[in-house]
């Protein structure tokens, strides 16, 4: 009965995990987000996968969507975010915040 | 030149912030100065170091190592604010008589040093490793460095000046509430620096975040702000905390709490005892 239970229990763990989690793609090049503007699902968590094609360090960084995240040069980086309300969330690269500014628009 | 100037010193001032305070509270410990120096250059030493493996770092852990490392340190410096202020709740009030009395050298080698050495250490190669990575950014982008670079040296000066004058006015408090204060500052540093590693935690997807948002104060101080991040550093203060960081934060301040009262309840009791 228990092992039952514990494979079933094991089957709705790993069904959660391998329930895809959608991803998003971004690139930080000459110090600013393409695309500036990422529309993801409200109500759900989702993978931003951020590549760093500049050789400069860059901090991820948003005070909306609470991450803060150093991507090295060259690199890429993944940050889980949400589930989020509907709404836009602004983030910014830290190390060149006049030129690295996005926004993630929950819908 | 003005962004550079911000981002140290921002970095620089949270570092300052907690030796500011870490300094106020062992205040008298023999050898004191040579522990903190010595925890600043440690710190640097690792700051760079990190600085250097960051990606190596960041590649751990499914590339979740940041979140953790982030996390394991700040834990770490939880615990030994923790012991520190449990450790004080007993001992603090003779030396508060002592100290007054036989001069300031009693609290001579009551405390391990070390101790200090790794606070100070850890909250340096902390925020340091930013420090570092983003002047590696402004090395490498080479046209502008000069203004940088004079920017990111002012940015450290009036960081550290912010720290001193903290502990400045902190060793201005009356011997007879010093210890009461400093420590419910400690006690409230620590629980801030529990609730900011549980959002790494969070964003490393290794703890639920039982709820974003829990309230929203960013109309009155955002988190951004500077007021907000003196705030974040000193209290934990958090304008859209997550309700685990709520969590993180009450549990360490009940631990810390009841470690205290269980430690002078017991030193009571020998006293009944002995005497």
């Amino acid at each position: 009965m228990w092992i039952r239970v514990g494979t079933l229990l094991l089957a709705l763990v790993a069904g959660g995990a391998m329930a895809e989690t959608q991803e998003f793609k971004l690139v930080i090049k000459d110090h600013r987000f393409h695309p500036a503007e990422v529309v993801v699902p409200a109500g759900k968590k989702v993978l931003l996968v951020v590549e760093n094609q500049d050789s400069t360090p860059e901090e991820f960084e948003s005070h909306d969507l609470h991450r803060e995240k150093i991507i090295a040069g060259n690199k890429t980086a993944k940050i889980f975010i949400g589930p989020l309300k509907p709404g836009r969330y602004s983030f910014f690269g830290e190390f060149n915040e006049d030129t690295a500014q996005g926004v993630v628009i929950a819908e | 030149m003005l962004s550079s100037l911000i981002i140290v010193f921002r970095e620089v001032l949270e570092a300052a912030l907690v030796i500011g305070i870490v300094c106020a509270v062992t205040r008298g410990v023999n050898r004191r100065g040579l522990a903190v120096w010595l925890g600043i250059g440690l710190g640097i030493a690792g700051a760079a170091a990190v600085a250097v493996f960051a990606d190596v770092v960041a590649e751990m852990a499914e590339g979740m190592g940041q979140e953790l490392f982030n996390a394991s340190i700040l834990l770490t410096v939880v615990l030994m604010l923790a012991w520190h202020n449990i450790w004080m709740s007993v001992h603090g009030s003779e030396l508060a008589g002592e100290a007054a009395k036989a001069g300031q050298s009693v609290r001579e080698g009551i405390e391990p040093i070390t101790v200090l050495v790794v606070l100070v250490g850890l909250a340096v190669l902390r925020e340091g490793a930013e420090v570092v990575l983003f002047l590696y950014g402004i090395a490498a982008s080479g046209s502008t460095a000069g203004g940088m670079a004079l920017g990111s040296g002012i940015g450290l000066v009036i960081g550290t000046l912010v720290g001193f004058a903290l502990y400045g006015g902190l060793i201005r408090i009356p011997m007879r509430y010093f210890f009461s204060v400093t420590a419910i500052m400690l006690m409230l540093l620590a629980a801030g620096m529990a609730s900011q590693a549980a959002k790494y935690l969070i964003q490393g997807d290794f703890i639920p975040a039982w709820g974003y948002g829990l309230w929203d104060s960013s109309g009155l101080i955002e988190n951004g702000s500077l007021l907000g991040q003196v705030l974040g550093t000193l209290i934990g203060y958090d304008a859209q905390p997550a309700g685990m960081q709520l969590v993180f934060y009450v549990v360490t301040l009940a631990v810390i709490l009841s470690g205290m009262k269980l430690v002078s309840l017991r030193k009571e009791k020998k006293q009944l005892l002995t005497g």
